[in-house]
């Protein structure tokens, strides 16, 4: 079985380099390569099948047509799917455009989880948690650390209605009273100072005016 | 006293790139240094009477183990080639991270002999294969054989016994990717795996000869001599697979680069030179001359500059010991100027390597950042104005800037990735055919393209807004970012260019891991000789620093 398992891996670094040459085969450019072989690696390491996709994707790339999204508005809609990669490499470029706007809508975009990575590299460029919606799946995109969603299928998506992305505001996801709770709790790790302690304790103060 | 880092303009380019040679800093001498306290073993020597089958060997300390694990085959004269294109060779080697169960080991025998169409997984480091010097290797067996100590003169004409046509790390045919070992504190250094597979797979020459030896004449065989094996080391053929390495790893090449340079800059700053760094420092000199004699190559290019740099060296050292009062202030800064002033590049970059030597306490905080994350710096500000891209490439780029890429000599060859083997060549674009589908490493050129196109946008515009229209430069644009800020990150060069000499490109890297004898068989290809005159595994724990230079003296 282990030798089975191991014939099967392969390493993300073969991943990158890999999607990258596929991606300028099917004429992309270089630099826009290089960002389809690092999002589809980090898909990969966030457990989503990202080659799969991108392989079902090219396969009809050349087929069918596809709408690149250029400027990117609060809402987006186009009667020809949207072509993921256009968006996500579009959303970087435009990424303050984007935190100003908030909240942007993109209806019918094709193969929608290869947008996923993109975003997710925004959030981590934009430190801001974004809330990733394909439908009614969702994702939210932790500063492109991890991805908690409620979506686990592994089948291939290969079409959105909506996608919606939040950027959202950076609070707390507990209560003050929490807070101070959990806090007395540290207190315990605390020592009670003596009087002569606290002159001393700190090694410095005392002589601060020479 | 200041002094000023060299300018990348001056030092970035391939000519001056391809004249430096190995120092303190190079990772074939640290690796050496940060394994010196690790307990060395040789685990497994299942080999026949003829050398064949398969032997362990190991370094470890607490609980970590690293094994290198050999396969040595028999494979007929007319299979052995050095080149990327064959498919045998007369031992294959993978660095195993931790120890190999018997079931790693009948895994790996059936993937690692094979290489490239073999698979390996996440628990091997390093993968990598050798052939023998048959000369070399057949006499040394011979000698041995018969009871006497071969000939010095046939064994280090030459240098090694086996030579290795290839060492990948990094994720390669399933390799461990670089991020699973990036925080283990002895390894952190740039290609301290490599340097580990390739330092046990020169003792398993020595085992691997001896053991033949005393199998052909059991009564009358006697062992290499530990002072021979010392001088001898591991050869290395080298193509031009390697050459893109250091285009294609800006922020790495950066470091190793300002490593250099600081180190260099520290040490003409220092006022007073003590005598004993000095003399380790006039040691060296001298047995460099000595030593340099050793290099033998057919190749007139750089015979040329073996001769010009002993030449060179002589007449340093005449200036050193007849001209230089030694108690002088800046005695480092002066040597180094008289060297600009007087010395051509070649042996320049070797005193610079030189002055080094005494220096511990300049150059190990430095080997502690040669490597890079280089993932931090993928990412495009794209926020940032057309303004702020103009002044860099105008501030980085001058040089380049100034070519004319109207002509066809700038743009006479193209690299790609050979079909064959997935390696990356490079041709001639007016007489080979595949120039469109011409790798991204035409950086001179791109960049002179980024400049022209952006001559026509608002200086306000942000570099987000001009790539969503001309996605077709986000290559270059990524890199003007990175030089921005690793000023030594670009080769300030024309790398398409007709008077390309890419072994410069080579021997930069080359330099780097510890290597020396070059030996160019062309100019796209060369071999060089690595860890000749180290210290023995067990030696490990005491050995002189200087053991580079002592090799033949």
């Amino acid at each position: 079985m282990d030798i089975q398992f191991f014939k099967l891996m392969k390493s993300f670094s073969e991943i990158d380099t890999t999607v990258k040459r596929a991606s300028k085969a099917m004429g992309f450019s270089w630099g826009v390569s290089e960002e389809i072989g690092k999002s589809i690696t980090l898909l990969e390491m966030f457990g989503i099948p990202g080659v799969r996709t991108i392989n079902s994707y090219f396969k009809i790339y050349d087929k069918q047509k596809f709408k690149n999204i250029d400027l990117i508005s609060k809402s987006n809609s186009s009667s020809l799917p949207y072509c993921p990669v256009s968006a996500g490499v579009n959303f970087l470029n435009q990424i303050s455009h984007m935190e100003e706007i908030n909240n942007i809508s993109i209806n019918n975009v094709a193969f929608p989880i290869l947008l996923l990575p993109f975003i997710s590299r925004a959030s981590y460029i934009s430190g801001k948690k974004i809330l990733f919606k394909i439908d009614e799946k969702n994702f939210l995109l932790n500063f492109n650390q991890s991805v908690y969603s409620n979506y686990s299928d592994r089948n291939i998506l290969e079409k959105s209605n909506i996608i919606n992305i939040s950027f959202l505001d950076n609070v707390n996801l507990f209560t003050e009273n929490e807070w101070k709770e959990l806090y007395k709790l540290s207190e315990n790790t605390f020592v009670e100072e003596s009087e002569e302690l606290k002159k001393v304790g700190a090694g410095a103060g005392l002589t601060d005016n020479d | 006293m200041q002094v000023q880092l060299r300018e990348p303009k001056t030092i970035m380019k391939l000519s001056k790139l391809g004249s430096f040679h190995q120092s303190k800093l190079s990772f074939l001498r640290s690796f050496l240094n940060e394994f010196k306290d690790w307990k060395y073993s040789k685990d497994l020597f299942d080999i026949d009477e003829h050398g064949f089958g398969r032997a362990v060997y190991s370094f470890s300390k607490k609980n970590k183990t690293y094994s290198l694990v050999c396969f040595a085959n028999k494979i007929h004269d007319d299979e052995r080639s050095d080149r990327v294109i064959a498919t045998k060779w007369d031992a294959a080697f993978a660095l195993y991270d931790g120890r190999p169960t018997k079931l790693d080991l009948d895994r790996l025998s059936k993937n690692v002999p094979k290489q490239e169409v073999g698979r390996v997984s996440y628990k091997e480091l390093s993968l990598s294969r050798a052939n023998k010097s048959l000369r070399v290797f057949d006499h040394v067996v011979e000698s041995l054989s018969n009871g006497k100590q071969p000939d010095k003169k046939i064994l280090f004409d030459v240098g090694y016994l086996y030579r290795t046509t290839a060492v990948y790390g990094s994720g390669k045919f399933g390799l461990a990717d670089r991020f699973r070992i990036k925080n283990r504190s002895e390894i952190n250094g740039p290609f301290r795996l490599e340097m580990m597979l390739v330092y046990l797979v020169r003792q398993f020459t020595f085992d691997q000869v001896n053991h033949i030896a005393k199998n052909k004449n059991p009564k009358k065989a006697i062992e290499l001599d530990t002072e021979i094996s010392r001088n001898l080391g591991i050869g290395n053929s080298t193509g031009l697979g390697m050459a893109p390495f250091i285009v294609n790893h800006p922020t790495l090449l950066n470091n190793w680069i300002l490593a250099r340079e600081t180190v260099l800059k520290k040490i003409r700053e220092i006022k007073n030179v003590e005598n004993d760094e000095i003399e380790l420092f006039k040691n060296c000199l001298k047995k460099s001359l000595k030593n340099i004699s050793s290099w033998t190559t057919e190749s007139n290019f750089q015979l040329n500059k073996i001769n010009n740099l002993k030449s060179d060296l002589e007449k340093f050292s005449k200036h050193l010991n007849n001209n230089l009062d030694i108690k002088i202030e800046f005695l480092f800064n002066e040597i180094y100027k008289w060297a600009e002033a007087n010395l051509k590049d070649e042996c320049i970059e070797y005193i610079v390597s030189l002055m080094m030597e005494p220096y511990d306490e300049i150059v190990n905080p430095m080997i502690s950042k040669m490597s890079s994350e280089e993932e931090k710096y993928f990412d495009i500000p794209t926020k940032r104005t057309i303004q702020d891209l103009r002044n860099i490439l105008e501030k980085n780029y001058s040089d380049i800037l100034k070519i004319d890429f109207s002509t066809k000599q700038s743009n006479q060859n193209f690299w790609f990735i050979s079909k064959n083997k997935e390696e990356p060549r490079l041709a001639d674009r007016y007489l080979q055919k595949g120039s469109e589908l011409e790798q991204p490493l035409a950086i001179a050129r791109d960049i002179k393209k980024l400049y022209e196109k952006i001559s026509n946008e608002k200086n306000s515009s942000t570099v987000g807004m001009f790539l969503v229209h001309n996605n077709d430069l986000r290559h270059i644009v990524r890199r003007a970012f990175i030089i921005e800020n690793f000023p030594y990150s670009e080769i300030q060069d024309n790398i398409i260019g007709s008077k390309l000499i890419p072994i410069d490109m080579l021997r930069l890297k080359l330099s780097f891991f510890g290597a020396n004898k070059f030996d160019p068989r062309s100019d796209k290809w060369l071999r060089i000789c690595m860890f000749q005159g180290a210290p023995l595994p067990n030696e490990l724990d005491s050995f002189n620093d200087q053991w580079i230079y002592n090799s033949l003296n």
